[in-house]
This record gives structure tokens, sequence and C-alpha cells, in this order.
């Protein structure tokens, strides 16, 4: 016979079975007998944040960095409102996650009880799947369900909504072994022939290009090793999205650097010029894309995704292939030593010899001053000063983060922790927690824009209490940069709303919290200063002052073409066009 | 240095070549989606339509195995051929569907709605509904002596014939179930 126990022992031991060891959330009435039974264990670590919204962000900060999934935990109501711009952006960005919400009891659903909200309701455009268990019974099965379907297939945030009554009354629980999973099982294996034409096309391709995206890195670390193992096999230059930075390492000799919107020159331009494009686990985002009707006009187009619904959404394809990306390049890799490891050598190399023109455009110059620092210069010597050491960066949104992938180098998967998809300021404070929960030793730093940063800053309280030393490291421009970078290109210099006025003073605010700020505005002092937060043994708020409006170039206009990339007036000055500054 | 400047459909291998020219032609399509009955499937689905702009032009839904609780929802949907196979892949990634099909494509189905139309009328009028009901085969369900309720079975083409034709002899109200489709033949 089944183990008898409460709804609220149930959730614990099903969270232990799952393997769970780190839980991000805040309590409440609705989740009271849950918190019981939390107290009353150790297995399983509680963190307390300060806001539900970082709890969410945390748990994908979790969750990106392990390849397990974030577990949260809210109450009812106001809990369950605030979880919804974390479950919008794991959804967006494909992170798996599995939230608890706590709910009034079942007798008072529907009857606009104290803290209730319709939260299945609220959130079912913004998780993968979701559930109302209104039976005690079904509690296990569910949970055990909810962690299947949020880590199989593509990715995704799944919601179990548990009314109080269910937490307290008994049922028997059932093992994870015996829950049903059966009917969702998405297809992770392509079919071969789809494989041998993939082959052929690599075989013959004069100008092919790699564009890989998040999907590598949650298809787990060997699907980072396959195309690793692909791309310096064939020679074939690659390019990612921002979601898949550290699939193939920066430092790899086939790298030509992250495109899109903020891209580099020679990574948008081979997408442009490329005659066979292969689309690894990325979507065609239209911040990839630009221009739809002028992307990449001669290209052969495979695309290699586990969601069926990715394939033709926005760019039509010549070769879908639908499979898990570790099982299709395990395969492709096959066949493509099987048929004798071809590829079309001369035309290759002649293609290398275009992109080493694009490249010598050198599109991430920038005018460097000794007099101020340039955020470009503060990620370089991050970058120089931090690389050595076993490194995880999240960012917030804006300028910076576009900077950060740009001058930061990424070897190896689960290394990077952005927002991607949402575009979420706020996310890279509760991520760096949520890092630093799983990679207690590691140096997680959050590279961030005075305004996001503010977003969620409650979270300082969370980084001293559990001692997470987590760097800050806050590139100030006094500007919401990106909002007023936009206004000074596409709305005629006017500055509508976009500085940030009345900052806190960055170094008190961290005393107030405990913690340690340093502030740094003299490019001179600069390298010390970066010393200094890295050996300081504690969570550190790095206030760096920079230049003010300095813009971030490349940068394709959305809407436009790759080929109309614009550049910075110093990469500019040298290709002899092309500049808007 | 000027980038390479290919134009569109230069190279064999364009996609635009290969592109559909009919791709642009608005086609309606009767999808057949198999669901696990569970609370709020139905929301995902016509949430899936209304949250991505596509176009849902009648839908019934009802369970078709209690032991299994399997419900079948039967949707009939305008859009591109492009925005067809989103819809039917969008559908396909909802955690309790089980399949989608487009009866439209797998060959031929069989198409049914049923509706109740109230007739208000007397004299010639009511005569003409009447002779006009026996023609198009519909039966006649409630009577007063001043109205008809006809019940009437067949595609959704042949009830609007049927509606319109009854407008000007009093049509008062109508009530559509929507479309039931299945597949011809044994499989
Ligand atoms: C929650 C949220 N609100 C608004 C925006 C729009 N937005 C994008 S970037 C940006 C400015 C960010 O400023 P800051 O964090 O200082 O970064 P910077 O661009 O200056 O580096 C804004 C307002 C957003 N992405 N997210
Ligand atoms: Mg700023």
């Amino acid at each position: 016979m089944a183990r008898q126990m409460t709804g609220a022992q149930m959730v614990v031991q099903a969270l232990k079975d799952q393997g769970v060891d780190t839980v991000f959330g805040y309590p409440g009435g609705a989740v009271l007998p849950i918190y019981d039974e939390i107290f009353q264990q150790n297995e399983i670590n509680h963190v307390l944040v300060r806001h539900e919204q970082g709890a969410v962000h945390a748990a994908e900060g979790y969750a990106r960095s392990t390849g397990k999934p974030g577990v949260v935990l809210v109450t009812s109501g106001p809990g369950a409102t605030n979880a919804v711009t974390g479950l919008t952006d794991a959804l967006l960005d494909s992170i798996p996650l599995v939230v608890l919400t706590g709910q009034v009891a079942t007798f008072l659903i529907g009857t606009d009880g104290f803290q209730e909200a319709d939260t299945v309701g609220i959130t079912r455009p913004c998780t993968k799947h979701n559930w109302l268990v209104k039976d005690t019974d079904k509690l296990a099965d569910t949970i055990h369900q909810a962690f299947h379907v949020a880590t199989s297939g593509r990715p995704g945030p799944v919601l179990i909504d548990i009314p109080k009554d269910v937490q307290f009354a008994e049922a028997g629980y059932i093992e994870p072994q015996k829950a049903r999973t059966s009917h969702y099982q998405p297809k992770m294996k392509a079919d071969i022939e789809s494989i041998n034409d993939l082959v052929s096309l690599i075989e013959k391709a004069e100008r092919p290009v790699f564009y890989t995206g998040g999907g590598v890195i949650n298809s787990g670390p060997a699907a980072s090793q396959l195309l690793t193992e692909l791309v310096e096999g064939t020679g074939i230059p690659i390019t990612s999205t921002l979601m898949g930075l550290g699939a193939y390492p920066a430092s790899g000799k086939n790298w030509l650097g992250m495109l899109g919107m903020h891209g580099l020159y020679e990574a948008n331009m081979a997408m442009h010029g490329c005659d066979l494009m292969i689309n690894v686990g990325a979507r065609f985002d239209d911040r990839i894309t630009g221009k739809v009707d002028e992307f990449s006009p001669g290209s052969h187009k495979v695309h290699i995704d586990i969601d069926p619904s990715s394939i033709n959404k926005i760019i039509r394809v010549d070769l879908p292939i639908i499979g898990d990306v570790a099982h299709v390049l395990e395969d492709v890799l096959k066949v493509w030593k099987s048929r004798g490891r071809k590829t079309n050598a001369p035309a290759v190399a002649k293609w290398w010899e275009q992109i080493g023109e694009w490249r010598a455009i050198n599109c991430l110059s920038y005018k460097n001053s000794d007099k101020v620092i340039k955020p470009q210069y503060a990620l370089q010597r991050l970058e120089a000063l931090t690389k050595n050491h076993d490194r995880y960066i999240t960012t917030e949104v804006g300028q910076h983060q576009m900077w950060a992938a740009q001058f930061l180098g990424f070897e190896a998967p689960n290394r990077w922790m952005t927002s991607g998809g949402l575009g979420t300021m706020g996310y890279g404070f509760p991520a760096s927690i949520g890092v630093q929960m799983a990679h207690r030793d590691a140096l997680v730093i959050n590279v961030a824009g005075e305004a996001s940063w503010l977003m969620n800053m409650q979270e300082m309280g969370t980084a001293v209490q559990f001692n997470l030393p987590v760097k800050q490291f806050i590139l100030n421009n006094e500007r919401l940069g990106m909002v007023r970078q936009w206004q000074e290109l596409m709305h005629g210099e006017r500055y509508s709303h976009s500085w940030s006025e009345s900052l806190p003073d960055f170094v008190k605010l961290a005393e107030a919290f405990g913690a340690k700020g340093i502030l740094c505005k003299d490019p001179a002092d600069l390298d010390d200063a970066i010393m200094e937060m890295i050996n300081h043994d504690g969570p550190v708020i790095f206030d760096c002052l920079v230049e003010k409006h300095e813009n971030c170039f490349p940068m394709i206009p959305s809407g436009k073409a790759h080929n109309e990339i614009l550049l910075g007036a110093e990469a500019a000055a040298f290709s002899g066009g092309g500049a808007l500054v | 240095m000027s980038p390479l400047k290919i134009e569109k459909g230069a190279s064999s291998h364009s996609v635009y070549a290969l592109r559909d020219p009919h791709s642009e032609i608005v086609e309606k399509h009767t999808l057949a989606v198999l669901v696990e009955n569970e609370p709020g499937v139905l929301a995902r689905v016509i949430g899936l339509f209304s949250g991505r702009g596509y176009n849902i032009e009648s839908l019934t839904v009802a369970e078709v195995d209690h032991t299994g609780h399997r419900s079948r929802i039967t949707i009939v949907t305008t859009g591109t051929p492009a925005v067809i196979d989103q819809i039917k892949a969008q559908l396909g990634r909802i955690v309790p569907v089980h399949q989608v099909h487009d009866l439209t494509v797998e060959g031929p189905a069989v198409e049914r709605e049923l509706a109740l139309l109230k007739v208000a009328n007397d004299g010639e009028k009511r005569v003409e509904a009447l002779r006009l009901a026996d023609i198009f085969r519909a039966k006649v369900v409630d009577s007063t002596l001043s109205s008809f309720v006809f019940e009437l079975t067949g595609t959704p083409e042949k009830i609007d014939a049927f509606a319109e034709l009854m407008r000007p002899l009093g049509l008062s109200e109508l009530a559509r179930t929507g479309v039931a489709a299945l597949k011809r033949g044994e499989l």
C-alpha cells in the first residue's frame, strides 16, 4: 500500500524524490502547511527571496547554470501574480522550472476569497503547462508529471496550484516511477534521410555557416561537445545567438562571435552571404533575422529543432530536422565520418578569406579614453581579470548586456545567463543569486545597468542573508542607455524619460545591506577596483561610473537587413561607410 | 570592402525559388484535435487561437471516450498554408493534446452540422416554409399555430442556404452546433 501522508508532506517528498536540493520561495497563508514541512527537514535548502519575481529569476539562474530544473514555492494571489514575469521569461527562453503556488481552499475557489487569484488562468499562456490539483490523491503524481513536462522536449516553466485543504488532507504517495508520464514523449531522434541530406549539403557547400542557439545549451553538455567536434572537423564558421553563447568556445578558431541586432559585423555578413545555413537550436527571432524578406537571400537553410512549431514559423527552411540537438549532431557526425569526412575545402577556404576581410573592419573598436571609463573598456578589463576563474556571468537588460555579449568570452555552456526572449530588466541580480546557490565557490558576476539593477535590488537582503558572494558589476551611465540610444538614432534625439535621476549612492546602499560597495570612476583605478571586488569574500556592489552617451555598435536597426548594419565611428572610418554616430 | 551583393533568388538554392507561389492564398481547413479531457484544455486551445491571432470559424467539443477521458475538438479555421501548418504545430505542443488531424488534407471527410431554426409566420409563408423544409429534409421538432422549430443536419453550406430561404419567411432564431467531422473510409 502506498505511504499515507498529507499533501504538504507529499510536496516535500516528491521534491526530494526528484532530486531537488534548492527551492526559491516566499511564504504566505496559502502555503503555510508546506512551509511547516520544510521547517521540519534538512535535505532541501530554502532560499528566502525578497520578492517572488526574484524567486523565479533565481530559479532560472539555477536551472540555466546546472541543467536541472529550478524550483519555486510561493503563496496564492499576490505571490502567484508576482511570479508571472519570471514565468514568461522562462517560457520565452525555454528554461525548465517547476513553480508551486498555494491556492485558497477548494471550497473557496470562485468566491473571490482572500488572496484568491485564478492562477492557472493567469499563467496558462506563460507556462508550458499548468495544473490545479483539487485532490490530494493526485498531488504526487502531478508533481512528478510536472518535472517530466518541464524537462522533456523543449524545456519550459510549469506551475502547480495547490489549494490549502489539499495540503492538509491525507492520501497515498505515488513514487516517481509510477507517475503518468507516457503521454508526453517528444521525439528525440531525427529521420536518417534528413541527416543524410544535411551531410550532402555540408559536403558541397561553398559558403556554409553554423547558426546556433539556446537549444544547444538546453540539450546538455554533450551537444556542445558534438557541435565543437563537427565545427572543427568541417572547418565551417560558427556564430551564435545571445542565448547560445558558450556552446562553442569563444577561443575556438571558427568562432565569428554573436550575430543579430548587436552582433558582430562578420557574423551578420556571413549569415547574409552564406549559401548553406545550418541552424542548430535557434529560432529565427526577429532580433536575429532583421527584415525577414531580405534575410540571407541566397542560402539553403537547414533547421535542427526539437519543437516542430519552430520550423517555418518565421523563415521558410529547405531542410527541417526535428529532434534533440545532441541526438541529431551525433548522427550527423557519424554519417559525415562514414562518408569520408568530405567538405568543399577550396571553396570554404575562399569563404574564410571573405570573412577575414569583414573581420578586419574590427567592428567592436571604440574610442577609449583616459579620463572616463568606457563601458567596453570596463568589460575588457573584467574579462581579462576574471577569465581564468571558475566564472559565471548573468546580465540585466540594455546596452551593458549587449556589450557583455560582445566583450566577454564563454568557453563552455551554462556559464552565461541572460534574459533573451523577454528582455526582462531585473533578471540578472536574482539570477546571479540562483547561480551562486548552485555553485557556491564560483565567481558569479552580474553585469548590470543601474536602471535594471534597481528593479530587483531588494535581493541584496537575500545575498547577504545567505552569504552569497555575488558581484554586482554595475555599468552606471545614469541613463536607460539602450532607450537613450534608440531615441538618439530613431527619435530625433528627444530623450523622453530615459535618464536615471535620484540614483542611490550605491556604496552606501551596499553598506546599508551589510555588504561591500566599491565606486570606480577613473580608468586608471579600474583594475585595482575589479581585483578588490573579486577578492572580497561576500556580495559586492561595484558602481562603475561610465561614459553616459556611448552607443552600442554594430547595430542593425529593427526592420533592416543584415547588410544594412550600422557601425561605430572607429570601425566605419576603417570600412569607409555605414556609420551613424 | 563591400558586402556580398546577392540578389533575391540568385542562388539555385534560394528558398524564394522553392516557395509555393500560392502560399498567400487563404484556405479553410477542418482540424480534429484529440485531447485529454482535463480541466482547462478547451481554454488552452482557444487561448492559442486568440493569443496568436488565428481564426476560428467554428468549434465543437465533447467527450467521446468516457472511460479514457478523451475529447474531440473539431475546429474549422482559415489561413495561408504556412499559417495552417503553424496552427497544427502549435496545437501539437499543448501537453494534453494527443493528436491533430487535418481532415482537409488527409483525404475525403464527412462534415456535418446540426441547426435549429425558429420560423414564426402564418398563411402562405407557413405553407412555403414547410414545403422548403421538406426539400431540405428538415424535421419539424416543435410547432405552434404560428411557428415551427426545424431541425436540419448537413454541411454548413446547406444550413446557410436553408437559413437564407427561411429569412424572408419569418426566421426569428437560429442555433448551430458547429461542424463535426470524420475521415471517410475504414481507418
Ligand atoms: C521590465 C522592463 N521594462 C522596460 C524595458 C525596456 N528597456 C530596455 S533596455 C532599458 C534601459 C536599461 O537601462 P540600464 O539598465 O541602465 O542599462 P543600459 O542600457 O544603460 O546599459 C529599458 C528601459 C525592459 N527591457 N524591461
Ligand atoms: Mg544605464
